[in-house]
């Protein structure tokens, strides 16, 4: 994808994070998705995460696989270190990653093409290897770069911009994700960032595979009249009851949570989780209802947004190999190789 | 018992081939392998091939025993004993056994008298009668004719029997009921032959000093042990026949040498580190992109894989060739196309691994001929990967992986360093005004790359997409070309790395025979009897691709050359033409590819042919 460096333009002087910088050193090139892409609000919404965060961009690795969404991790933190994959293929890749390099913040950015149809068989087992990353969706129900195919995340029904509409069941992350025992689980809209950053957050906080759905409609394939992948569909059907705030391990908690139903869950890293407005009777631990929830709401044509499940409890792909806390890449050559001497002494059960 | 003397009664000291016919899933394996461990450690070169069914139990498998005490232990092809205990293969088995050789079979039930054979001496053995009069548990009355026969063998061949108990007995140290069972039964067969045949037969063992300080092992754990050694610490793979035992063995070797003992955080948590992560992938697609995410971040990582597998990884090569991530690939070849014939060996995968995914690629490989190169060169693909950047693979088969050979004993250098090529690490980054990715690049065409997480300087975007040589996005053809010309100097270079061919002269020699891997010994046997038939051969055995200049200096140097390998295309040969320019017809191809492994005579009979023509 070509890029285009973002002009530095002075401007006034800009609120700095922890780490010193402001959130132009989380930008990255100018974005050459169509204008008013879901993509480009999701990109901001990843540079506020990661600012708000101060997470030093050279320990972020930003990974995709191929597609529109795909393009989006050049927009974002220039300083992070980036890989864009084959189609389907970056959670094998971010796991070898992972493997070899605990100490990064991993993000993955994907599509619903990359992930629920190419891709659908290794997303499945990055969701069970627990590998520790923030996966987003940008979910469009579309294939955009080659113009326009329904994708398997499209609704029965919806139409494309041209062509029949589609007639088969489409593949919800979501509840996908609940079946295979996943550990966070999230869905936003790319027009609402209030409630994505701190979904984003929380998320970089969990301690395995954090699967944000964030349905971002294609201005130019797929937002139109009977599309339920489009901003007027979502902007009429999307339920935001279960909400949240993220708080991160260094801020003080200010106040007890007065909220009523509020609950709080304190994430790996020891920030803070916390549910407001949650519909009674909502455990965002409980997978049955979370899915009961969900699937009752799909049934009355809603859209749930939030963060809707989370597992905290859970051990992380590392946790359940017992690999060491600073990297296996860093592991020294002498703790690796037995060495001549053991290698003769082996040998003496060879014979 | 009664001999014709009118029959071919070779004395054969140390020099003999027998066959054993059984049933898969029977514990017939073991026995066999006694046999062939016994006589090793009698000090005697052997080798045993297992040719064994895709299956758990019920199907015919056999297992081939050559002695030969000047250390030739390819496929001989021609058997002196037959151990017939399969009664579903009885006319095959007993029609292969040489004009005066030995058929040894299960008494306990008349042989049918059409299988008689007046030019083979029959030595019956009642196996069944004996586990039934001896043992009382069903399964203990089959498992037990196994050793049995293995004891009857043993006093046919003069196998030292106090050899034979002891190794029964250390197999067994841990079940002494066992261990009476075994010891009981080599006993029956043994005591049984000696009784009532002429023990030992004309071709028989002796002791011998042979072996030195050689070793027995099979390739895919000598694989397995040479990735340890170099330092791999994350795998991924999907199980396939014949690879898996690489990924078992370095499985097992990790949880003896990786696991590293630490004061635990709090109390309750682990008291060890694994200092190794091995992931079982969902599929080989996934097990290389596994290798790419890991060698990215540099670690050394590997997969292990065959045939089928390689087909599934080539999008994902393409991928490491192109934006230069390291892979060490490991391929244990099995017969193709498609599943082919996943307990058989052959060489078919070389055009494949050579120009492995779509568009111009060509990647490194190294073709070791046995369990002692597999050690060595799977440590050298490790340093090759890093050292260019790029995946590499190690060609291994079935016949090298899944069957012991007798190997000198494996080295370790202790000064070994890893090559690591070239990385730049923080202090280069912060000294740098620029990095980019592409354009820092030394005498041989790899340009310096970094690892995520280094400092900001280093941050660059790896993408299977077009790139200029600073890494950035390109759709222009200039900067284009400038990266993928540079991919074919790189590989070029390194031709002078790869292991070099080994080459033998002969005296008089205008022919020459070429020849890779697994055939190594078979070849230098036929070319030893072609040189007492009057037709001395030049050898030269290819161990790495690209090829060095001595390959086409060779094939140029003769009238004629033969390429000798086991699969259907003549691969090696294509490859040598396509890669040296010299005319293939400059070549012929001498081809094995039925899926069992390679013998001399298959090599001298059609050389032979050929020169009468």
């Amino acid at each position: 994808m070509p890029s285009i460096t973002k002009p530095l333009i002075p401007l006034a002087p800009l609120p700095k994070n922890d780490l010193g910088l402001t959130i132009r050193d989380y930008e990255g090139a100018m974005s050459t998705l169509c204008a008013g892409c879901g993509h480009d609000s999701v990109t901001a919404a990843i540079v506020h995460a990661f600012w708000e965060l101060s997470t030093p961009p050279h320990m972020i690795a930003k990974l995709s696989g191929i597609g529109c969404s795909s393009k989006t991790p050049t927009y974002f933190v220039r300083g992070a270190h980036g890989f864009n994959s084959a189609h389907g293929r970056m959670v094998p890749i971010a796991t070898g990653a992972n493997a070899a390099n605990r100490e990064l913040t991993y993000i993955g950015i994907s599509g619903d093409g990359d992930s629920l149809s190419i891709g659908l068989g290794h997303l499945m087992h990055g969701i069970r290897r627990n590998v520790k990353m923030v996966y987003v969706i940008e979910n469009n129900g579309v294939y955009g770069l080659t113009k326009g195919q329904m994708s398997a995340s499209a609704d029965i029904g919806s139409r494309p911009k041209k062509g029949e509409a589609n007639l088969l069941a489409p593949i919800d992350p979501i509840t996908l994700g609940l079946s295979l025992g996943a550990t966070f689980l999230a869905r936003s809209f790319s027009g609402d960032k209030e409630q994505l950053i701190p979904i984003l957050k929380a998320a970089v906080a969990h301690n395995g595979f954090a699967i944000i759905d964030v349905i971002s409609p294609c201005v130019t394939f797929n937002d139109h009249e009977g599309s339920t992948k489009s901003y007027k569909f979502m902007r009429e059907h999307e339920v935001k009851e279960v909400q949240t705030d993220f708080v991160p391990v260094r801020a003080e908690i200010r106040a007890k949570i007065p909220v009523d139903g509020a609950t709080e869950v304190t994430m790996h890293d020891g920030s803070v989780v916390r549910f407001r407005s949650v519909p009674e009777g909502y455990d965002p631990h409980d997978r049955l209802k979370v899915e009961t929830y969900i699937r009752d709401r799909h049934d009355r044509g809603e859209i749930v947004t939030g963060l809707l499940y989370v597992d905290e409890t859970a051990r992380d792909i590392h946790a359940l190999n017992e690999t060491p806390a600073n990297g296996l890449n860093k592991v020294p050559f002498d703790k690796l190789c037995p060495g001549g001497v053991e290698l003769a002494e082996m040998q003496k059960a060879f014979r | 018992m009664a001999i014709d003397t009118t029959l071919d009664l070779r004395s054969q000291v140390n020099d003999f081939s027998i066959k054993l016919a059984n049933v898969n899933g029977t514990g017939s394996a073991s026995a066999n392998s006694l046999l062939m461990q016994a006589i090793f450690r009698m000090g005697i070169p052997v080798s045993g091939k297992n040719l064994f069914p895709s299956n758990i139990q019920g199907l015919p498998t056999w297992y081939e025993i050559r002695v030969n005490r000047t250390g030739f232990t390819a496929r001989a092809l021609d058997y002196d004993l037959m151990v017939a205990m399969n009664a579903q293969t009885y006319v095959q088995d007993i029609d292969d056994v040489r004009h005066g050789g030995y058929v040894m079979y299960d008494s306990s039930w008349p042989l049918d008298p059409d299988l008689h054979r007046d030019d083979v001496t029959f030595l019956g053995v009642p196996l069944a009668k004996m586990c039934l009069e001896h043992f009382k548990a069903p399964r203990e009355r089959i498992l037990m004719k196994n050793i049995a026969y293995a004891g009857a063998v043993v006093a046919a061949l003069g196998i030292d029997v106090d050899l034979v108990s002891s190794l029964l007995a250390e197999t067994f140290a841990r079940n002494e009921r066992l261990a009476q069972s075994n010891q009981l039964a080599l006993r029956l067969g043994y005591d049984y032959a000696h009784e009532n045949f002429d023990c030992p037969l004309p071709f028989r063992v002796e002791p011998l000093d042979a072996n030195g300080s050689a070793i027995l092992i099979n390739g895919n754990e000598a694989t397995a042990l040479g990735c340890l050694y170099a330092g791999a610490t994350v795998a991924g793979w999907y199980p396939i026949t014949p690879a898996t035992a690489v990924m078992d063995n370095f499985i097992r070797l990790c949880a003896r040498y990786r696991r590293e003992e630490v004061d635990p955080a709090t109390p309750g948590a682990p008291t060890h580190q694994n200092n190794y992560m091995i992931l079982q992938a969902e599929d080989e697609i996934a097990a290389i992109g596994m290798v790419l995410g890991a060698s990215w971040s540099g670690a050394r990582a590997f997969t292990s894989t065959s045939g089928p597998g390689i087909s599934l990884m080539n999008e994902l090569l393409g991928l490491a060739y192109y934006s230069e991530i390291p892979a060490v690939i490991i391929d244990v070849q099995r017969t193709g196309p498609s599943t082919g014939m996943p307990t058989r060996t052959q060489q078919s995968d070389i055009l494949l691994c050579a120009y492995a995914s779509h568009g111009d690629t060509k990647h490194i490989l190294l073709f070791p001929a046995n369990p002692g190169e597999c050690f060595e060169f799977a440590v050298a693909c490790f340093d090759l990967a890093e050292h260019f950047q790029t995946p590499v693979f190690l060609m291994s088969d079935l016949d090298i992986g899944m069957n012991d050979w007798v190997v000198p004993e494996l080295q370790w250098d202790d000064t070994y360093v890893p090559d690591r090529g070239p990385v730049l690490h923080d202090e280069e980054l912060r000294e740098m005004a620029e990095f980019f990715r592409y354009s820092k690049v030394n005498d041989e065409h790899v340009a310096s790359r970094t690892l995520p997480g280094s400092h900001e300087k280093g941050a660059y975007f790896i993408r299977g997409s077009g790139h200029d040589k600073f890494g950035h996005y390109t759709e222009s053809p200039a900067p284009y070309q400038e990266v993928v010309d540079r991919l074919k100097l790189k590989h070029a270079a390194s031709a002078n790395h790869v292991p070099a061919p080994v080459v033998e002269h002969r005296e008089g020699a205008t022919i020459g025979v070429i020849t890779l891997g697994s055939c190594d010994l078979a070849v230098r046997e036929a070319l030893g009897q072609l040189a007492e038939a009057g037709v001395p051969a030049d050898f030269l055995r290819v161990r790495g691709f690209p090829f060095v200049a001595s390959v086409r200096e060779f094939i140029e140097a003769h009238d004629s050359c033969f390429v000798v390998e086991q699969n259907r295309d003549g691969q090696l040969r294509s490859l040598l033409a396509l890669e040296t320019g010299v005319a293939s017809e400059r070549m012929e191809s001498i081809l094995a590819y039925g899926g069992f492994p390679l013998s001399a005579k298959q090599v001298v009979d059609h050389v032979l042919t050929r020169l009468e023509n």
